[in-house]
């Protein structure tokens, strides 16, 4: 493969991963409010189903983005009454709804099942594309990856250096003290929960629009990502550079399983492209071990070089999820 | 206590009048006759004595997975792994039935051991979820999920590699066994075997006696009420897990031993058919009682097998069954919680 056609493919990389990018930063914006939104897999089919019916219907790009960013924002609101208002368990609400948003976006989404619809087309960004190895990389993209570029910073500069975003996750950390220094807890958890519902709901579309263009029922092959997206939510420690940096590590991985391919012809396809799973699990036993007490004591039996690269890796490998997460708060 | 039962079921028949309605708005929304379309789901479930088996057939995986999801359930744990605990038991009856078929024991034998073989392999996979929450911290759910795909993989690499049927490797599944090693059936024409039923019915009642009966089953539901009280009560709160995670993989290693012996005769890639996330569903509506298991989980696969027609006749895609399953759920646990405000409200009146 020439260097060139390999930026191409690792620019390819970048525009596959973009679902994940908005999915996994709109999780991890509920979840640093105290909401786990565990309807993700269901949401990303209906999404992207309800986001290519609207484009499709319309013939409107935008349309179909917007119908996307809404059905995403209305499943949330629906995990927000349910576990805000009503006190029910997230883990049962979110279960439920992750299949019936998979169930409604099979049925719903038959008739205009296999149609071929509008797509997004690449927009190179004038001069900065001319850039040797940096512009094939990151400015040949279409409008989507430019944004779910611009989601990654918003979403890191928002929570960690603005005072809006301390108050985030001060209600996901400690609501109670939020609550006696005047936010209004459950009403910031819901306009929270709502927005990462919002921001995920845009993953739908770009797969039926853009990444998998468009809608072919239970065999699109996107059943599955979202509960991937909710891993790669803890693989980044609740932080947007660190979940992003986690949906890229997916995507290259999918697209090598498939580079590999013709190199391991006695392993099947369809193999390859569950790979990435088990290294998902790997990768969360690494960002729990540091927790683990046996964990710390194998370790001190190590010998000093061993173990001090090692314990470095764990410590920076490690993520505590925000203290309060999943619990109702009712203040007095 | 009396005007409480009759609030609980006012919102519960509320919760299901909901789901019923929000099916039809489905329905209209999409230019169906909703009347035709449940007139359709309830002849094609129990219309004919064969539809009614069908049922009955998807009935035994549903009620042996919601059987195990209720002891997981008893000690506040969220198996989601159960769907990969059915497939590891459809893999090693599997992997028994493929050394044993050319060892010229008894078939019935040999049956019993591929089951018993399904029941080991449901274990170890429950057992590994166990140990990577117990010693790995990671959350039962993500580490359920994570090998519930792995378990996935295993399945498809051992259908398109290893067991491939001679010359051509295909999603059909392997190479189907001799009829001298399926469960026998009721008729020869359908896949309902009374071996199963009996199965499903024993293990629904083992578990109901379980945890309503014993002290086991008590201190169970006092690790999942509050895990940290029970440990000061000198409950050992791991070893309980892990004990819930194994009996529960019995349940699910017997659900995938069934769907080989007695529903496909082979291992075929969808072998667990979403039984163990259908289970959760169930387990949920009867609010984890085992109690009401039995017939929620006969009327959840009425609504499989009614809408298998749905297609042929109406031209409706078949996952209206899967709506309204959902929806059913969905409403009856925002009625519990509308319930739990209502009487909070009430209460603070009085």
């Amino acid at each position: 493969m020439t260097t060139q056609a390999l930026l191409i493919n690792l620019g390819g990389v970048l525009t596959s991963a973009g679902p994940i990018v908005f999915a996994a930063t709109g999780e991890t914006i509920s979840e640093r409010a105290g909401v786990i939104n565990l309807s993700m897999n269901g949401m990303i089919l209906l999404t992207a189903m309800g986001g290519f019916a609207a484009a499709l219907a319309t013939n409107n790009l935008a349309v179909g983005f917007v119908a996307g960013a809404l059905i995403g924002a209305a499943v949330a609101a629906v995990v927000a009454f349910a576990s805000i208002t009503l006190k029910q368990s997230q883990v049962a609400v979110g279960f439920v709804l992750a299949l019936l948003c998979r169930d409604l976006s099979y049925f719903l989404g038959s008739p205009i099942m296999g149609k071929t619809g509008p797509r997004l087309s690449i927009a190179p960004l004038p001069f900065l594309s001319d850039i040797p190895v940096v512009g094939t990389l990151f400015f040949r993209q279409d409008v989507m990856t430019y944004l779910s570029f611009l989601v990654i910073f918003g979403a890191w500069i928002f929570v960690f250096h603005t005072r809006p975003g301390l108050m985030l996750r001060g209600i996901g950390e400690r609501p109670a003290a939020a609550y006696v220094r005047g936010a209004n807890v459950n009403r910031l958890r819901y306009f929270y929960t709502i927005l990462g519902g919002a921001i995920a709901g845009l993953a739908g579309p770009v797969y039926s629009l853009s990444v998998k263009a468009g809608w072919k029922g239970t065999i699109s092959g996107l059943d599955g990502i979202g509960w991937i997206v909710l891993a790669i939510t803890i693989f980044g420690g609740w932080k947007p550079l660190r979940a992003a940096f986690g949906a890229y590590l997916f995507a290259f991985l999918q697209w090598f399983g498939l580079f590999l391919q013709p190199a391991l012809p006695g392993i099947p396809a369809q193999v390859l492209q569950v790979a990435p799973f088990p290294l998902m699990i790997l990768t969360l036993l690494l960002v729990n071990f540091g927790d683990a007490d046996w964990v710390a004591r194998t370790l001190s039996h190590l010998p000093e070089p061993a173990r001090r690269p090692l314990a470095r890796l764990l410590r920076a490998l490690h993520a505590t999820p925000p203290a309060s997460l999943g619990t109702p708060f009712e203040p007095e | 206590m009396h005007k409480a039962g009759w609030s609980a079921a006012l919102f519960q028949i509320g919760g299901i009048l909901s789901a019923l309605l929000l099916t039809t708005v489905v329905l209209v929304a999409s230019k169906a006759p909703p009347f035709a379309a449940f007139a359709n789901i309830i002849l094609g479930s129990v219309g004919t004595w064969n539809n009614f088996s069908q049922v009955l057939v998807s009935w035994v995986p549903l009620l042996l997975s919601t059987a195990g999801l209720l002891i997981t359930f008893a000690v506040g744990l969220w198996n989601i792994g159960i769907e990969g605990q059915i497939t590891l038991g459809g893999i090693f009856t599997t992997w028994a039935l493929r050394l044993l078929q050319t060892s010229g024991w008894n078939p019935a034998l040999i049956i019993a051991v591929a089951i018993a073989a399904g029941v080991v392999g449901g274990v170890l996979w429950a057992m590994l979820a166990g140990a990577l929450k117990t010693f790995g911290g990671v959350n039962e759910i993500f580490g359920g999920l994570g090998l519930n795909f792995v378990a996935m993989a295993i399945n498809l690499w051992l259908i398109f590699g290893p067991w491939k049927r001679p010359g051509i490797a295909s999603m059909s599944g392997t190479m189907p066994f001799a009829q001298s090693l399926w469960l026998p059936t009721v008729t020869p024409q359908s896949s309902l075997s009374l071996a199963a039923v009996v199965i499903a019915v024993v293990s629904i009642l083992v578990v109901f006696g379980l945890i309503q009966g014993t002290y086991f089953g008590l201190r169970m539901k006092a690790v999942g009420r509050n895990p940290r009280a029970a440990h000061l009560l000198g409950i050992p709160t791991w070893q309980y897990m892990m004990a819930s995670f194994a009996l529960c993989g019995v349940f699910a290693g017997l659900a995938g031993a069934v769907q080989v012996t007695s529903v496909y005769h082979r291992l075929i890639p969808a072998i667990s058919s979403g039984y163990g996330y259908l289970g959760l569903m169930v387990a949920m509506l009867v609010n984890y009682q085992a109690a009401w298991a039995a017939p929620v989980a006969l009327f959840f696969a009425a609504l499989n097998v009614g809408s298998i027609q749905l297609p042929i006749v109406l031209r409706l895609d078949s996952s209206l069954g899967g709506v309204l399953q959902d929806t059913l759920v969905l409403f009856v646990v925002l009625a519990q919680g509308f319930r739990r405000r209502f009487q909070k409200r009430t209460g603070d009146e009085q």
